[in-house]
């Protein structure tokens, strides 16, 4: 695989690459759910692209990242597979979770990701302890909580960073400000002007980074990471940024107008980035659109592959509660409940 | 089923001591033989834990291994779910049990459910101890028996120890589980004697009762402080009534065929355990017995335990709620 590393021509368009990846596989989703197609809720990261990929490209790949219900944008950037992703969204065996989790839960502990969290505020506590766990071991590796603006009010994520702070663990808080908390505008759920003020209670810094911007997060996320393995203890990064789509597919959005929408999409992040790599001569028109087919492609091609793969026996439904086995799930799978207990 | 091991190198002995004694050596010697385990939670550590489970272990282990959090269950319950999936075994001590709902987040939505959500791809090694149980004139916040809310969700695993063994052998177990394990502990008998092996590798599997009396009239399976004064009522019945007392141990999973074989020779049942008593750990066991042994039971099988009230603080009211000795043997002597 590519390394996604922004400092590099490669890996910037490796960075454009993911960026593209990501808003293609969530258009397609969104396409997919309007059909009817896919079971479940899906929540889109159409638009927040800059963001997961300006963190993951400032991580190492043993770095661990958690994720919210708006998760799809982090998985990729993190380098998972789009076609498990979407065998996964399918409720199909071979996606990330067997067909168990869905969109909201895609995980790869393998691969640092953590989890899509189907609980707003839920995931900081959990980057708290693996950044605990590097801690305890003496590793160099960094967990980043990626949160929206909505679980900032969230008491648990209190929690977790003033824990992170207080025993200065290698963790980064980054806090994707899309504007609105579920339906609900971001200044109608806290009386600060910027989310990253709430650092100072922390005694940890707090940026506010134009989220559109992927060299920006970049910046932002590389200095913290640098902090965190310094053992300088957690960085509080605010991005700004904005959802394209509704909170969840469906959502009939009245608390914006078209208007509000198409002046964040004059800002595009993808587009921004395209324009900057096209001016400095690293990638051409033509090899962009080259690219962009060639993406297109492939998730097609995802789609088409999940379409055609099984679904998990119902069996399946039985296993993976525990490591270990326990009577009262095996007896349940295999019927003797069922078929009455006693002999008489 | 009931087979404790006892297969490591270490001496074929016993020693007496108590149940928080055999707590902290249970976990001195996890924490001895693994550098994963640490432990976790509210003044664990130079305090040596607010009813001395832990008490001098940061002394051997360091602050980094026995650590002590800001009053903070969810963030660092959460902080276990997390430190647990990347590789390390946490032992969090949640200081009473009525705290739990503080951090159930974690525990419900988190911890039980993330195996099952990731396909089976992730480990979760958490335990987490927890005090239960009235009798100190504590009120209802800091008194509650609450370990059937826990038993009752899937995807963690439960247990309640009654004595020194068992508290050793289980707590172990727990540590060295992949899985999440809650502990409860009963705080009325931190002071309990007995003999505890001293085999460093003496364990107890999750999932097992323990037939810590035989008797032939009655069956009463008991937990926590009810197995201790069930098993002193047998004494003061012998001759009369011959009772058999099971320690239940492990809540879920649950040992069902030590329960039905017992119940299949006995044919009467008491169940004794400190809970509220509508939906909970009786109505599971009397369930399991009559979905197994139906046409063995001779009479209706009996609850003892705390009417769904919350323990009140006066000791005079206190003692009124609180299940005792005398209470199992009104319910013996209903059906006997």
């Amino acid at each position: 695989m590519v390394v996604l590393d922004i400092e590099t021509e490669d890996g910037q368009r490796e960075a454009l690459r993911r960026m593209l990846t990501i808003r293609a596989f969530d258009t397609k989703a969104a396409d997919l759910f309007s059909d009817g197609e896919l079971p479940g809720f899906v929540h889109l990261y159409v638009g927040e692209e800059a963001v997961g990929v300006g963190a993951c490209s400032a991580l190492e790949s043993d770095d661990y990242i958690t994720s919210t219900h708006r998760g799809h944008g982090h998985c990729i950037a993190k380098g998972l597979d789009p076609d498990l992703m979407m065998a996964e969204l399918f409720g199909k065996a071979n996606g990330y979770c067997n067909g168990k989790g869905g969109s909201m839960h895609i995980a790869d502990v393998d691969a640092g990701m953590l989890g899509a969290n189907g609980i707003v505020g839920a995931g900081p506590p959990l980057a708290t302890g693996a950044a605990l766990t590097s801690h305890l071991k003496g590793e160099d590796t960094v967990s980043l909580a990626f949160f929206g603006d909505g679980a900032v009010a969230q008491g648990q994520v209190h929690e977790a960073i003033n824990l992170a702070s207080t025993w200065g663990l290698p963790a980064v808080f980054l806090v994707e400000n899309n504007q609105y908390g579920e339906a609900t505008p971001v200044e109608k759920q806290h009386n600060v002007q910027n989310l990253s003020e709430t650092a100072e209670a922390y005694n940890i810094p707090g940026f506010t980074v134009d989220g559109m911007d992927i060299t920006a997060v970049y910046e932002a996320v590389k200095e913290a990471r640098k902090r965190a393995v310094d053992g300088e203890g957690p960085t509080f990064i605010e991005a700004e940024t904005y959802r394209y789509h509704g909170h969840f597919e469906g959502d009939q959005q009245p608390y914006r107008t078209e208007e509000d929408v198409a002046i964040w999409k004059d800002r595009d992040a993808i587009e921004t980035f395209k324009r900057r790599l096209v001016d400095a001569g690293t990638i051409t028109e033509d090899e962009f659109d080259e690219m962009k087919a060639e993406i297109d492609q492939q998730i097609e091609d995802a789609v088409g592959k999940a379409k055609d793969t099984a679904y998990p026996d119902p069996s399946e439904a039985y296993e993976d509660m525990f490591n270990a086995a326990v009577p009262e799930i095996s007896d349940f799978s295999s019927g003797m409940r069922a078929d009455g207990g006693e002999d008489r | 089923m009931s087979t404790e091991t006892s297969s490591g190198t270490g001496p074929d002995q016993t020693k007496e001591m108590t149940i928080r004694e055999a707590i902290r050596l249970a976990l001195r010697e996890e924490l001895e033989r693994d550098d994963d385990v640490f432990v976790m939670g509210e003044d664990v550590g130079e305090f040596g834990g607010v009813y001395e489970v832990t008490g001098d272990l940061v002394e051997q282990f360091g602050e980094k291994r026995v650590r002590d959090t800001p009053i903070s269950e969810a963030g660092f319950m959460g902080a276990a779910v997390g430190a647990a999936a990347t590789g390390t075994r946490p032992v969090v001590e949640i200081m009473f049990s009525d705290f739990m709902g503080v951090c159930s987040e974690q525990i419900i939505n988190q911890m039980a459910k993330n195996r099952y959500m990731f396909g089976g791809k992730t480990e979760m090694p958490v335990t987490v101890r927890t005090t239960e149980g009235g009798g100190s004139g504590a009120a209802s916040q800091h008194s509650g028996t609450i370990h059937t809310w826990f038993a009752h969700f899937p995807g963690v695993m439960a247990v309640a120890p009654a004595t020194p063994a068992s508290a050793k052998g289980l707590l172990k177990s727990a540590i060295r589980s992949d899985d999440p394990v809650i502990v409860f502990e009963n705080k009325q008998i931190y002071e309990q004697q007995g003999e505890v092996p001293l085999d460093d590798d003496f364990t107890i599997p999750i999932g097992t009762a323990s037939v810590e009396r035989e008797g032939e009239d009655v069956t009463v399976v008991a937990t926590q402080r009810m197995v201790g004064e069930s098993l002193e009522l047998a004494e003061d019945l012998a001759g009369q009534t011959s009772v058999e007392v099971i320690d239940l141990r492990s809540l879920y999973p649950m040992d069902t065929e030590t329960l039905v074989e017992s119940v299949k020779k006995t044919g009467r049942l008491v169940i004794a355990d400190e809970s509220p008593l509508s939906y909970g750990t009786h109505a599971e066991v009397a369930t399991r017995v009559m979905e197994n042994a139906f046409y063995s039971l001779d009479a209706p099988i009996q609850r003892v335990g705390v009417a769904d009230v919350h323990i009140p603080f006066s000791p005079a009211l206190e003692e009124e709620v609180l299940p005792h000795g005398s209470d199992v043997e009104a319910a013996i002597n209903r059906i006997v």
